[in-house]
Order: C-alpha cells, then structure tokens, then sequence
C-alpha cells in the first residue's frame, strides 16, 4: 500500500515503522493488562458476578432496554422525516411570511441540545418519558434533516428548477416532483449518517429517566448490587457500540452504491489522502 | 419571567462553567484530533490501524456512555479526580476528537495531488509535507464543519449536567425542581444561554464558509 503522502519506504523506513509498531502495541497492551489488573484486584472477574448472564431475566430486561431504545429511535424517524420535509419546503417558500419564521424556528432548534428539548417536554407537557425522548429527537433531528435536504436541492443544477417552471409546473410542483427526489436521492448518505446520531442520541433517553438499555441495565444493578455494575454496563456499551457500527456500515455501503451507480453524481479529482493505491 | 431574573446568579455560574468545559475540551479535542487525523495517513501501520479503530469505535458510542465511562468505570480504574468537570472533559474530549479527526482527514482528501507530489519531489520527509504543506491547506478547508463540531461540543457539554457537574443544564434540573410552579420559564432561561453561545458560533461558520466559497 502506498499514497502520494510519503515515498514507497524502503528496508530501513520499514524496519523502523515495524519497530514502532512494536512498541505501540506493547504500550498498548501494558495498558490494557494494567486495567484489567486493576478490574481483577477488585474481583470484577469473579465468575459470579457474570453468571447472572447465565439467567433468562437478565436478557429479557437487557432486551427490553434494546427494544425501547430501537423502538423510541424507530418512532422518531418517521415522524422526524416527513416533519423534516415540510419543514424544508418551508424554508425555500417562495413566500417571505412562511419562509422568515421558518428559518428563525430552525436556528432555534439547531442550537439548542437535545436533552433540554427532552427534559423540556417532559416536565412543562407533563408527559411519559417515551413520549418525551420522541419529541426530543423529533425536532432537533427534523430541522437537521430540513437542513440535510435544503442543501441537496441547493446543489441541484439550477436548470432543473428552470425547466420544471418551463414545462409549466408550479413553484411547489417543481420542488415536489423534480427537485426533492435528486436531492434525497444526492443526500442519502448523510440522511442514513444522521439516522445513527438520532440512534445514539436515544441514549441521552438515560437522563430524562427513559428506560431504554442504559438505564436498564443501570436499574438493573440497583437491584442487584453495585458489584454487577460492571458487567452489565460493558454489555449494555457493547450492544450499543455494536448497533451503532451496523448502521454506520448500512451508510457507508449506501454511499458506495450511490457513487457507483453515480446518479447525477460528478467523478471526484484525485486527491491526497484517498489516492492510496492497493498494490 | 421573574424566576429567570432571580436566578441569574445561578444562571451565570452555569453558562461560565458550560463556556468553561467547551472551551477546554475544545482545545485538547482539536489537538488530539489533529493528531490521530495526522497518524491516519502515516506510513505507519499500527498508527494507522489503532487512529482508525478509535475513530470508528468512538464516533458510534454514545456520549452518555463515554460519560458514564469518565465518571463511574475510570475511577473504579485507579484514574481518580477531585471534580466531576474532570471526568466531563476527559469524556467530551474523547468524542469530540474522533469527530474532528474525520473532519481534518476529509481536509487533507480535499488537498489537490499535486501539492504532495510537488512536497516530495523537492524532497520533503512525510512529517514536512504534512506540517508543511498538506495540513495548512486542509484545515483552511475544514474550519466551517470544524465550528459545527465545536457547536455540537457546547449542545454535548449539556450531559455532563446528569453527571454531577453544575453547568447550564445542572443548574436548569436544579431551578427546575425548585421552581415547580415555573418549570417552563426556568428551561427556556437555560435555552436562552445555550444559543446565546450556538447562534453567534453558527454565524461565523456561514460567514468563513461564505468567505471560502468565494476563493474557490
């Protein structure tokens, strides 16, 4: 493998690179036993303390904990996407009294964190923790979303609106049927990237006292004591973790797609990092 | 209303200390971002591989899981500390710098060919090209995303307010359970000063993105 960054290294430069390498990874791994030595000394190994992942209950809570958090991000996503256009199309309007407090309610809704927004609705709407964690993710990542898709269609040529008002078409008709499907098409890759960060967000679900896997598993060792902390939090980071890099791989794989197939796309220049060249 | 202006003191204290963990934790993550999107493209293969995997693996953990990692498993690990702001910014610092690695990577994907091929051929070692000539033009390039990334670390610091550390959020749960007849007007107070900090931010990455779109 070589890149355009340095020369093809030679005995000598490999020699040395293979050496740092060495150390790194033995600085790393001295770390690492140092962890677990010191997790070890404090009898976290102790197979007691993970034989409650011997036991059906434990799975079922850690289960219920996976499906509030994938079913309060799933909820979130529908209603957020379609809120998303609207709030899009709203924001290009031709018309200044619609598309004026648009554009103020989105940099609203942009800056603020998400779980204000969640401990907001849950305390002034008195609400479920649910239905606060979904409305929570709903807006912020609605005006994201609007955001995603306006600079899809910003980037649209501009004779596709041009010609869409040619044949006749309204304003709104050429934004519904000739520019918003290229530019969610254009912006599939970073909808599906926003789809992990709403994913990951439904974990700030923890704070607002939502049930979801954390907070599972962490009511789960108040009930069975504080040695089984441990265990369950590296399973409930573990599962999480492990969602997350599969929908990561989705957008990655639905990125690719979308540049072979390039639709609309334009070829990209050679450049400095990418040009790594499998030999 | 009145519980806002009451509650200024406590207020103050929290945007401070929000300001306060933002802009640390800004800092170490921009340099420590730097540096794993510099070991991303080195010749060095353990360097690569360990830049990728931590990039991969903390960009899909959860922010409450990195906090909850700083504050309840580091301790247990021997790292023990006096204040709770310091596990938060071990905790934003260690997301928000797999974030801006990927930012100054795609910046140096961004740098024509030709400025590397041009670096070597006049002799450079892979530290001076990089130093030199890859990394000034990259980062140029990647400022606007890198504001929304800092923006996105002052909306973050807000989870550090679960974790024991009184920053704008603390203090908002607090005033909100104390001020039970007004939990509306104490959120919205709290609101006020988060954007107080995002707005302004948002503004100067569209103006630097207007600016560099036009030298394009």
């Amino acid at each position: 493998m070589t890149s355009v960054l340095y020369d093809v290294p030679g005995p000598k430069a490999r020699r040395v690179s293979l050496i740092g390498s060495i150390i790194g990874v033995v600085v790393i791994g001295a770390l690492l036993a140092l962890a677990l030595v010191t997790l070890a000394q404090q009898g976290i190994f102790q197979a007691q303390r993970w034989a409650i992942f011997g036991q059906a209950d434990v799975w079922s809570l850690i289960f219920n904990g996976i499906g509030a958090t994938l079913s309060a991000a799933a909820i979130a996503a529908v209603i957020a996407f379609p809120l998303g256009l609207l709030l899009c199309l709203m924001r290009i309007s031709d018309v200044a009294w619609i598309r004026v407090p648009t554009r103020i309610v989105l940099e609203f809704l942009r800056g603020m964190p998400v779980v204000l927004m969640m401990l907001f609705v849950l305390l002034v709407f008195a609400t479920s923790s649910f239905i606060a964690v979904v409305a929570g993710l709903v807006l912020y990542n609605a005006a994201i979303f609007a955001e995603i898709i306006r600079a899809g269609i910003q980037s649209l040529p501009k004779g596709q609106r041009e010609a869409g008002l040619a044949i006749g078409l309204t304003s709104f008709q050429s934004r519904l049927s000739v520019e918003l499907p290229q530019a969610i098409r254009r912006m599939l890759p970073s909808l599906v990237a926003q789809l992990v960060v709403l994913l990951k967000d439904t974990s700030l679900g923890y704070i607002v006292a939502y049930g979801e896997l954390l907070r599972a598993v962490q009511v789960m060792a108040d009930f069975l004591g504080p040695q089984f902390l441990f265990p369950v939090f590296f399973v409930a980071a573990a599962i999480y973790i492990a969602i997350n890099l599969a929908v990561s791989r989705l957008a990655i794989w639905i990125e690719r797609r979308g540049s072979k197939k390039a639709a609309g796309g334009v070829a990209k220049a050679p450049t400095a990092g990418v040009s790594t060249i499998v030999k | 209303m009145d519980v806002i202006i009451e509650s200024l003191p406590q207020y103050w204290d929290g945007f401070l200390r929000t300001l306060f963990l933002a802009v640390v934790s800004g800092i170490i993550a921009l340099v420590v971002g730097t540096l794993l999107a510099a070991a991303r493209v080195s010749p060095v293969t353990a360097l690569r591989g360990f830049s990728m995997a931590y990039v991969e693996v903390v960009r899909n953990t959860p922010l409450t899981i990195a906090f909850f990692f700083a504050a309840v498993v580091l301790p247990r690990l021997g790292v023990t500390f006096q204040q709770f702001e310091i596990a938060a910014i071990i905790a934003l610092s260690a997301y928000t710098s797999a974030f801006i690695a990927e930012a100054v990577r795609s910046g140096v994907n961004s740098v024509p060919v030709g400025q590397a091929e041009a670096a070597r051929s006049i002799g450079m070692k892979f530290s001076q090209v990089l130093s030199l000539i890859i990394l000034p033009q990259a980062l140029r390039t990647v400022i606007p995303p890198m504001i929304n990334i800092l923006i996105a670390l002052v909306k973050n610091s807000s989870v550090a307010g679960a974790f024991y550390v009184l920053e704008l959020f603390g203090y908002g749960k607090q005033l909100a359970n104390e001020h039970g007849d007004a939990v509306m007007w104490v959120l919205v107070g709290v609101a006020f000063f988060y954007l107080l900090i995002t707005v302004p931010l948002g503004y100067v990455a569209h103006q630097v993105e207007r600016k560099v779109a036009i030298a394009r």
